[in-house]
């Protein structure tokens, strides 16, 4: 992709940009009539794959996450790639792909590489991509988590930015896994909830209790016009909590 | 500023428009070609009211790059009926689900889709399809009531 030039997915991020007069890009590059890059197969994700198809056939928590995109006319635009090259905070689809540590596939005219989730992201809206390279997929671990369970706290169902968003995976060896969104710049993981209730075969109410606290604990929110780092925070906690409890059930 | 020509189907007919700025599908589709169907509400893809079919699927055409109407199928509410009207615009007018008129074009539309994906949609589906469709008079029992009609109709 020449240098200067913007991709176009979706277009529900960009037009935005577009219609406020925020921005208005000259060279544009047009991905959504491009095959190739809405391929998909079971652990690569092509960077076009819509929201509307990963409702119906992505992995669980992703499937949840997507349902919970936009509204029907977003979800039939926007994908996964223009998810992850926006990278807001809020991103639905990224605390999935940190859960899982997925991988981000970047290509340029001489060389692909990938990028791990942690360090793709690197801040708000900002990425490990340099110019010239275009987001052509994501990709999977071949295993996934047995158990995985999304969930999002907003004001309303539809067409909402989460307030804190959250994915949690557990294995049958008890692994776990707790990525959130909307708490951070970036998504995140909360390591040491993980480590602790990863160790225990059967979680008591008082694991769970203490799991919850970590997850508040760790979580980096601010206070913005959406909410407080106070509920932030909080949320976060009981959330984690309540999609471990769908994991353990 | 650039100048463009694409060339895309619109409600049946093969169209050309002239783009002269990276604006949108939806100001094409209004200031070039005169199709005023499609409303101008949020312009950020919230209220649906500029809601069209794109290659079979609904979308906000605010947020569709006029450029990137290049050889796409686009439905506006002009084009849903056939020789006769939509069973969706004949079930929203039997049960009265138009107040102002802002929204009835994108409503209509998103219920069009709806029904082509699935013909007997239970009404938390049909509140779940008009999820991006905002009605500021507020009328949505009416229109869902209209289309658990034009469903329960499809059912028998």
């Amino acid at each position: 992709m020449a240098e200067g030039a913007v991709a176009l997915a979706g277009g529900t991020d960009l037009m935005v940009e577009v219609n406020f007069g925020h921005a208005r890009p000259m060279d544009v590059v047009a991905l959504r009539r491009v095959g190739e890059l809405a391929e998909w197969e079971p652990t690569r994700i092509g960077a076009g794959v819509t929201w509307s198809r990963l409702e119906r056939h992505g992995p669980i928590a992703l499937a949840q996450a997507a349902r919970t995109v936009g509204s029907p006319q977003i979800r039939n635009a926007g994908t996964l790639g223009g998810n992850v090259g926006t990278a807001s905070p809020a991103g639905d689809g990224l605390p999935f792909l940190a859960a899982v540590d997925a991988s981000i596939e970047l290509a340029a005219p001489t060389e692909t590489r990938t990028v791990p989730w942690h360090e793709f992201f690197v801040g708000v809206k900002r990425t490990a991509r340099v110019a010239g390279e275009l987001i052509t997929g994501v990709l999977l671990p071949e295993a996934m988590p047995e158990r995985q369970a999304f969930g999002k706290i907003g004001a309303r169902n539809a067409m909402v930015i989460a307030t804190v968003c959250c994915v949690v995976t557990r294995d049958t060896s008890g692994a776990t896994r707790v990525a959130l969104g909307s708490v951070a710049p970036t998504p995140m993981r909360a390591w040491r909830a993980e480590e602790m209730i990863s160790s225990i075969d059967k979680p008591s109410e008082s694991d769970l209790t203490e799991f919850a606290r970590l997850v508040s604990e760790e979580v980096r929110p601010i206070t913005d016009h959406r909410s407080t780092e106070e509920y932030r925070r909080h949320a976060a906690g009981v959330l984690a909590r309540r999609l471990l409890d769908r994991c353990l059930r | 500023m650039f100048a463009l020509i694409v060339e895309f189907t619109l409600n049946g007919s093969p169209t050309t428009a002239r783009v002269m700025s990276p604006g949108s599908a939806l100001d094409v589709l209004r200031d070039e070609l005169g199709v005023f169907g499609p409303k101008s509400g949020c312009e950020q893809g919230e209220c649906g009211s500029c809601s069209v079919l794109l290659d079979g699927v609904v979308v906000c055409s605010c947020l569709l790059m006029a450029g990137d109407l290049q050889g796409s199928v686009v439905v506006t509410v002009e084009g849903v009926a056939g020789d006769q009207i939509h069973p969706v615009q004949t079930a929203m007018h039997e049960a009265g689900a138009v107040q102002c008129g802002f929204c009835t074009p994108g409503i209509v539309v998103a219920a069009v889709d709806l029904f082509e994906h699935n013909p007997h949609p239970t009404g938390e589906e049909i509140k779940e399809a008009l999820a991006g469709n905002i009605c500021r008079c507020t009328g949505y029992g009416a229109i869902v009531r209209a289309l658990e009609g034009l469903s329960e109709a499809a059912a028998r």
